[in-house]
């Protein structure tokens, strides 16, 4: 099959002049549409969406907005610009030229690096096929597809890696990542994060704010990497990755928001009183931060890795802001870990090099920038009258991952025992009853305009367009 | 670059430790340290002891016997020197040696022990040890390899393998596994002998098994000439025949590598490889007797496995740090086919059967060296037959399967000089071993012999590893050597034997693996060299300081 490169695949790679690249994709562009035809939204892959196309990565380029069926939509592959004489930021490496090829040495670190990423797109992308059926209005429908082409170019974007710098193993590694399949007992995505369905509004809210956020620190990470075509690629996607996190973000501020209109309506802040009235009570909102913070924090990792300080060590993979740092090398710095006590209770600080904590710094990022939006929420909440604030469990909350895995604590971070964590959980986490009463508000809201009761409207629609304008044609 | 160069070209006119005398069907090598002749400075060989330069020499005069002199039968081994035979490696010279240079030292010495007894069995040329005087350690292992060893009772020399007594290492080339397999010694009489420093006397030896025979100082000429005598009704060699003169080897030494006529060496020292072209003959050769005698080292056979066997002990020598070495074959294949064909057919000719054997040997050099093969079929090569050894030989093998331009995609021919011919130190032909002793692969390589196998026909018969495609040649190949050079030398060469020489051990493998293993570690623990180790203290008059514990 011919394909003309430029139009159907938008790219700055140099496709059309790239061979390799060229046969690596006939084979796979087709596996990739029978599989968004399988994995992908389930019951709109006919349908007109207005959705936003990268065609260059130039601000004109990189945000072009039309209607299109999605299985047509012009999935390309970008790099961010290439920075002239870029140097090597960190690690053993730091100071030399970049790498525009592999370096033999590291290249199953960097195909590990590269699947377990890649894996995560697609995984997404199946997690929430079937959420468009039970779409809260016009506009979050469509924002759910732009999210779900979006996972799919990031796909591609980790494809392109693989195909144009690992060869035949390479080539192997992009089939399987349309291969596995969320959920898929035999067959089941890297991380077991991304093998739960997403079946509710409110956790495909959380998922944006919370475990996209994730990816958006991985990909800060790998956009410091030595492998400068890596870098160039997470760097680009961070742009798009942006526009998840805003899903997230302002969907649960309009979450928040329609439970305090609902408060102040019925001048009750009992969570009985606002379920009668159609809305997600605070309480409830705040069950599922606990449960997608806490769940997010395990994607980072163990506390002290040595595949951390190795990727660190041989420029793989940095920190977040690397630039940020005074100190580069971290050859015999340490870092603070903490450890439950040897009672059991208590919680202790251990120095350990500071190249083994370095998912632990990362993870610090990460909450310090999880904590931007629940301040935005909270001073909306305050604005309308409501004396209620929603706040991030404690680190140590509900881990499976590290030095509290699997050990009771509250979400004020102190352990505690299993009868006080039996007595609390429904508390803490979301309960059956929660779920249940969520999924009795998944309603699909078709009406351009109308919105879901339990959800406020947008402040605004896409690209200057109103909020009730026809963002899918159904 | 050149002047540092260690190079292992001898000739007989010069040697300086070793004196050939050749009389009809016996040759005698008679050593003769010349104690001020050191390869290095900083050491005296004494009371024959010998250190690399020394076994040149006996090396370069085997092949001398071999080719030279087809009508020799016997070699007799012995000492110039007044009622010393032989004192073995020299011990400053070992205690001076950076580790490798031991080692590398060490395979060299074996390699030429082992080529002994490969004489002896392949080209009927039978060695005797007549140890005319005290004999310790290396020299006690080199009358090992021979077929028979005779001692002279003068009630004082003795037989000795004092490595463990007194230097705190192991003898080196091959000694206590020779003292098991091949004299039988039993083993608490070898416990015992092997721990006494001052050795056992010959009537004791001979009880032990350790030598053949003695006999008293005034008849020890005329026995070792009977048991020359005797020894030589066993060869096959030849009653007259008229030798091929070795020439010297034409190499040309530069900053890019080694060049010879038929083998290629570029070293690649940036990424740590050497490449290793080797060429099939730029002309047909001759099929008939008369016309390879003719030709004689000029034939290719001969030639080619020269120019190999010097590359590969020259890159070992002087190229430590190239640890992968890329294998390459160039050429005609009818040619190197019709050459195979010659061997054959010629088995029965002393000097075709000689260059068989040393094409064996050359290639089984590769098999023991202490560094990744890779053998690279790509564009314009051409590794068939003999030259095929090469990939089979290779850790691992990648072929260009070319797609854009199938015309140009190289083949591998496999012909009969595949199977059995050229064995390995393990006794296994490499298809063998290179299958794991897997008879239904084996027969399915054979059924192909002659045909110019694609890349796709390597693949699936399981001759070679990868075979990438022209798109993917370059980065497959770049970052699986890129990848093999960032691995952990030591353990790399510890694996390698470990693949390579699959199924039964033979006393070469054991030799070998022995000597990578507990020597190699013997060799770099405090104990031995460490400030108060015993090999650093020999001949200080200091005692050693061990650390007990055992480990």
């Amino acid at each position: 099959m011919a394909i003309n490169y430029a139009e159907k695949i938008p790219n700055n790679v140099d496709l059309a002049e790239d061979r390799q690249l060229q046969r690596a994709l006939e084979k796979w562009q087709p596996a990739f549409l029978d599989w968004w035809k399988e994995q992908g939204p389930e019951g709109f892959q006919q349908k007109d969406v207005y959705l936003r196309t990268a065609t260059s990565v130039d601000a004109k380029g990189w945000a072009s907005y039309g209607y299109t069926q999605m299985p047509d939509y012009r999935w390309g592959i970008f790099l961010a610009d290439q920075a002239k004489e870029r140097k090597v930021g960190f690690g053993d490496h730091y100071g030399e030229d970049v790498w525009q090829q592999i370096p033999g040495e590291y290249r199953a670190d960097l195909r590990r690096l590269i699947v377990t990423q890649g894996d995560t797109e697609p995984a997404s992308v199946e997690q929430q096929r079937l959420l468009g059926q039970i779409a809260p209005s016009m506009y979050d429908m469509r924002n759910l597809f732009q999210i779900n082409v979006e996972e799919g170019r990031h796909l591609w974007a980790m494809v392109y890696l693989l195909h144009g710098y690992f060869g035949r193993d390479g080539r192997e590694e992009a089939e399987e990542l349309l291969e596995r399949h969320s959920g898929d007992v035999n067959n089941p995505r890297i991380l077991s994060t991304f093998n739960e369905p997403q079946t509710d509004w409110l956790s495909l809210f959380c998922f944006t704010y919370f475990t996209d956020r994730d990816g958006k620190y991985q990909l800060k990470m790998l956009a410091e990497s030595a492998f400068d075509p890596l870098s160039r690629t997470c760097r680009f996607m961070l742009t798009e990755e942006a526009h998840h996190m805003f899903v997230g973000e302002t969907g649960l501020g309009r979450v928040i928001k329609r439970a305090c209109e609902v408060m102040n309506e019925i001048k009750s802040d009992d969570p009985t009183r606002v379920r009668e009235h159609g809305a997600i009570d605070l309480p409830t909102v705040q069950r599922h931060l606990n449960f997608w913070y806490s769940s997010s924090l395990d994607l980072f990792g163990s506390d002290q890795s040595t595949n951390a300080a190795n990727y660190f060590a041989n420029g793989l993979k940095g920190r977040p802001d690397e630039d940020m740092f005074e100190d580069h090398i971290e050859l015999d710095t340490t870092f603070g870990v903490e450890q439950l006590g040897e009672d059991g209770t208590s919680v202790g600080i251990l120095q350990v090099p500071t190249r083994n904590a370095m998912n632990l710094v990362a993870r610090h990022g990460y909450s310090k920038d999880c904590e931007i939006g629940l301040n935005r929420w909270n001073r909306q909440i305050k604005k309308m009258g409501i004396d209620f604030e929603l706040s991030l469990p404690s680190d140590r909350f509900r881990r499976t991952v590290g030095p509290f895995a699997n050990v009771r604590v509250s979400p004020e971070g102190k352990v505690i025992s299993e009868e006080e964590w039996k007595k609390n959980v429904n508390d803490w986490l979301p309960s059956a009853e929660d779920k249940a009463y969520i999924h009795s508000l998944m309603q699909q809201v078709t009406e351009p305009g109308k919105i879901a009761g339990w959800l406020a409207p947008p402040d605004r629609g896409i690209n200057n367009n109103p909020v009730d304008y026809e963002y899918v044609r159904l | 670059m050149a002047e540092n160069i260690v190079v292992y070209d001898r000739d007989p006119g010069t040697y300086k430790h070793w004196k050939l005398d050749v009389d009809g069907s016996v040759a005698t090598l008679s050593l003769d340290v010349d104690e001020d002749g050191g390869l290095k400075p900083g050491y005296q060989l004494k009371l024959n002891s010998y250190d690399l330069g020394v076994d040149m020499e006996l090396h370069d005069a085997m092949q001398r016997i071999r080719f030279e002199h087809p009508t020799v039968k016997v070699v007799v081994m012995t000492s110039a020197k007044d009622r010393v035979f032989c004192a073995g490696a020299n011990i400053n010279m070992l205690s001076a040696s950076p580790h490798w240079w031991k080692v590398n030292f060490c395979r060299f010495t074996n390699e030429t022990r082992n080529s002994l007894e490969d004489s002896s069995e392949h080209s009927g040329i039978k060695s005797i040890a007549a140890v005319n005087g005290a004999c310790a350690g290396g020299g006690y292992e080199m009358a090992l390899a021979c077929d028979e060893i005779v001692m002279v009772n003068d009630r004082s020399s003795t037989v000795s393998l004092p490595e463990v007594p007194l230097l705190g290492v192991l003898p080196g080339t091959g000694g206590l596994t020779r003292v098991t397999d091949k004299r039988k010694v039993r083993r608490d009489l070898a416990d015992v002998f092997c721990t006494t420093s001052e050795g056992v006397r010959a009537d004791r030896a001979k009880d032990w098994k350790l030598i053949d025979d003695y006999a008293p100082p005034a008849k020890f000429d005329e026995f070792v000439a009977d048991r020359a005598t005797a020894l030589a009704a066993q060869s096959d060699r030849p009653e007259s025949a008229e030798g091929v003169k070795l020439t010297p080897i034409n190499r040309t030494i530069d900053d890019d590598g080694y060049h010879y006529d038929f083998v290629d060496v570029q070293l690649n020292s940036a990424d740590r490889t050497a490449t290793i072209t080797v060429k099939g003959p730029a002309e047909d050769q001759p099929t008939d007797v008369d016309a390879i005698h003719a030709k004689g080292a000029d034939w290719w056979a001969l030639h080619m496995a020269r120019d190999l066997d010097d590359a590969i002990l020259m890159l070992r020598t002087n190229s430590t740090e190239l640890g992968l070495w890329i294998l390459r074959a160039e050429g005609d294949a009818a040619r190197i086919q019709a050459v195979g064909q010659s061997l054959i057919d010629n088995q029965d000719n002393w000097f075709v059967r000689e260059t068989t054997n040393f094409l064996r040997r050359a290639l089984a050099r590769l098999d023991v060296s202490s560094r990744s093969l890779f053998a690279l079929v790509d564009e314009d090569t051409c590794f068939t037959g003999i030259l095929a050894e090469l990939a089979l030989a290779a850790d691992r093998t990648y072929m260009l399967d070319n797609q854009e331009e199938p015309e140009k995609s190289p083949a591998i021919t496999l012909d009969a000089t595949n199977f059995g011919m050229f064995t390995m130190p393990n006794d296994q032909d490499r298809m063998t071993a290179h299958f794991q002793g897997d008879v239904d692969a084996v027969a399915a390589a054979k059924a192909r012999i002659g045909d110019a196998l694609t890349a796709e026909d390597a693949l699936e018969l399981g001759l070679v590893t990868f075979a990438p495609d022209d798109l993917d040649w370059d980065d497959e190949v770049r970052i699986a050597i890129e990848e093999r050079t960032s691995l952990s030398p030591d353990a790399l060469t510890g694996m390698e034997a470990s693949l390579r020489f699959g199924g039964d051990e033979t006393m070469a493998t054991k030799v070998f693996g022995r000597l990578t293993a507990w020597q190699n570690w013997i060799f770099i623990r405090p104990n031995a060299v460490g400030d108060q180790g015993a090999l650093k203290l020999y001949g200080t008059g200091s005692k050693p300081n061990f650390d007990w514990e055992r480990v």
